[in-house]
């Protein structure tokens, strides 16, 4: 409840804030151009996702087998790899490579997985320090905030904004609120940090598990820089990323970057497939690679819900989403926010933590219907509204009921029962035409923008038999 | 540790849904250019994120590296003496006086804050390309580090025509990518760039600000 409550008031407070507001619609209708310009071939487009969706769902199908292999091909390559059940045993991974190495300083490329485990957080409670090399997360690093979309976090800052921080956080250089100039500082500030760390960090959009390949998609070179430079280099993952084959690949980068930003390709696809070998003059000399499930495998056994974990993390379907829009990705209070977010979290914490966000949509359709890898999120926001209050316990997912409200079930039931009994329900719709006067003109929230609904004096059954229609 | 690995396991195993079988693939129809018009749209593409591209017949790179090096003021560029360019642009400049070249072939520790802080650009073969989305495909080895086209501010990349394929599912498939992946494969498609601040485009973020691509063919 307390969850609700709060979901409830930043969506509240986000709705009320005209820069919100307007920094989300810009951004959001820009990417929404964007990627409707990178796919101006319909049956391509059709094509590709019907692909993508079957080298997920195939991955998916086998992932038990794609992921030993995965290990053993890695392993046999002298890349690391580790398993966390949970985000607590993925932190410790992560801090025990940090103190074998007596390293005091973590570089980090964009990662969400990293922002599931809270790493930054663990680390700096341990004295390590962390640092975003990401435009977008070093600025919202600095602000001290989460990201609000997954492709682009700081999406809901203006330039000035930026500036302005820029500004306080370093008095010594001139104020700008030009974006070329404030990109340089970055650049100059972070470039002494890349030389200077003992230990990088990246997250993974695909694992390849025949050749045992890390793949990276990027634009800024700070991911290049973060597994290229410091002598060890740590990846962190959700054990859904790992695809079958090599030729998996480029159907899935054509998709992806066309999805998220509209471009036809990022600047970078960085495929490390071992840590530097003898001869080599650069590389890390330790690559490892943490695999995390936090709550995947519970996902995997539900037949339905199992498509959650094809997302390739895009972020097309928040782009796209009327609610993600109007609220911002803050209010959401989750790591993954939108239309995927909310489906995906309350099935990682539980419905009974995030039970409110699978009704944050309107079932418009548009994320289902732009998805690179056809997940149909608004059948599964429709399961989980379900299990959010089913009753019998025998569904998967955690803390399925716990949103069930008995006044709530009983209105249903009684509905339930009236259509099932032809004469009740004739009766009822007869009383209810009758005392249609009585109906209230003011129904809280939803009469504020709109006018109450009346109840025509016929229903609509009475005016087809009078027009002569039959039952057909 | 061990735990978690079977524990993880034996519940994907346990919860293994009854998923359809495969059936046949879709079918993404490739593009099937030829060399020709494979040059032009890696061009276009390229251009189209701010690469610098130059078609040229063998007999007149040189020429032009000098040109653009000294058009950019490049007064250090990184290059690989054994590595497939080596002998070629190490005679590309008469005088010693007047080449911008310089050669390091100790491991990146041993010089990285040269090459942090005092290196102009560096010059490096690319093993391939991919017209489809104008891309440079390079495999680096221990001649041409990684490094070297991803530090300096400005990254100089050869690439011969013939090596440009049409798109990359094409080239994986052709070189039989999955039976010998190197350390690192990189695809590069345009300088480094970021849209983090308002989605505007700035380039230069962490990578090299400026690429410049130099695609040599047979043709006069």
């Amino acid at each position: 409840m307390q969850q609700r409550v709060e979901f409830h008031a930043r969506a509240d407070r986000a709705l009320h804030n005209p820069q919100i507001r307007s920094n989300f619609r810009y951004a959001m209708d820009g990417l929404i151009d964007k990627r409707k310009r990178s796919f101006p071939d319909l049956d391509e487009l059709n094509r590709l996702r019907l692909r993508c969706a079957e080298i997920r769902v195939n991955a998916l199908s086998k992932l038990p087998e794609l992921l030993e292999q995965l290990e053993a091909c890695c392993t046999k390559n002298g890349i690391q790899v580790h398993w966390a059940e949970t985000v607590g045993e993925a932190n410790r991974i992560v801090l025990d490579i940090m103190n074998r190495h007596n390293a005091k300083l973590l570089i980090k490329g964009k990662s969400m997985v990293s922002e599931e485990m809270e790493l930054n957080h663990y680390l700096e409670q341990q004295g390590i320090e962390c640092l975003e090399s990401d435009l977008g997360e070093y600025i919202l690093q600095l602000a001290g905030e989460p990201p609000s979309h997954i492709v682009a976090p700081a999406i809901h800052k203006s330039r000035q904004q930026v500036a302005q921080l820029f500004k306080e956080k370093f008095p010594d250089i001139p104020y700008s609120d030009d974006v070329d100039r404030l990109t340089r500082n970055a650049r100059h500030i972070l470039r002494r940090k890349f030389y200077e760390a003992p230990v990088g960090l990246s997250g993974v959009n695909f694992a390849v598990a025949e050749t045992g390949t890390i793949c990276l998609v990027e634009n800024e070179g700070n991911g290049r820089m973060c597994t290229t430079i410091p002598p060890v280099h740590i990846a962190v993952t959700g054990i859904e990323k790992v695809v079958e084959k090599l030729s998996d690949i480029p159907p899935l980068l054509s998709i992806l970057p066309r999805s998220a930003t509209g471009q036809h390709i990022t600047t970078y696809f960085n495929m490390i497939t071992s840590p530097r070998k003898p001869g080599e003059k650069d590389g890390p000399d330790e690559v490892h690679l943490v695999l995390l499930d936090n709550g995947r495998s519970r996902i995997y056994e539900d037949q339905e819900l199992i498509a959650t974990l094809r997302c390739i993390r895009c972020g097309a379907c928040m782009n796209h989403c009327p609610v993600y829009t109007r609220i911002g990705g803050h209010a959401y209070g989750t790591t993954i926010p939108g239309p995927i977010g909310s489906i995906l979290e309350p099935q990682k914490a539980g419905l009974d933590r995030y039970g409110d966000l699978p009704t944050a949509s309107t079932l418009c359709g548009a994320c289902g219907e732009v998805c690179p890898v056809r997940i149909p999120i608004p059948a599964l926001l429709n399961r989980l509204r379900f299990e959010r209050v089913r009753q019998d316990h025998t569904g998967v997912t955690r803390g399925q009921g716990s949103q069930r409200d008995p006044w709530e079930a009983r209105i249903w039931k009684g509905w339930s029962w009236m259509h099932a009994n032809p004469a009740i329900y004739r009766l009822g719709i007869g009383l209810a035409a009758g005392l249609r006067w009585m109906l209230p003109k003011r129904l809280g929230a939803w009469t504020r923008v709109r006018s109450a609904p009346r109840l025509a004096a016929k229903s609509l059954h009475k005016l087809a038999r009078e027009k002569g229609l039959d039952h057909e | 540790m061990s735990d978690a690995r079977s524990n993880i396991l034996a519940r994907l195993r346990a919860g293994k849904p009854d998923m359809p079988a495969a059936s046949e693939p879709t079918q993404i129809p490739l593009a099937g250019w030829d060399l020709h018009e494979r040059v032009r749209q890696f061009r276009k593409k390229m251009e189209s994120v701010r690469a610098e591209v130059h078609v040229t017949p063998r007999e007149s790179w040189l020429a032009l590296l000098r040109r653009l090096v000294a058009e950019k003021q490049i007064s250090t560029l990184l290059y690989a003496p054994d590595g497939p360019l080596g002998e070629a642009l190490f005679q590309a400049w008469e005088s010693p006086g007047e080449s911008p070249l310089i050669a390091r072939s100790e491991t990146l520790e041993e010089w990285k804050e040269e090459l942090f802080f005092n290196v102009d650009g560096a010059i490096t073969s690319s093993r391939w390309g991919i017209a489809e989305t104008g891309t440079l495909v390079l495999w680096p080895t221990p001649e041409e580090p990684r490094s070297f086209s991803l530090v300096p501010p400005v990254h100089i990349a050869i690439l011969e025509a013939g090596d440009i394929y049409n798109t990359f599912a094409d080239l994986i498939e052709k070189e039989k990518w999955n039976q010998r992946m190197p350390t690192n494969a990189l695809l590069i498609s345009g300088p480094s760039k970021t849209a983090d601040i308002e989605q505007t485009l700035a380039y230069g973020v962490h990578g090299p600000i400026e690429l410049v691509i130099i695609v040599v063919t047979e043709e006069n």
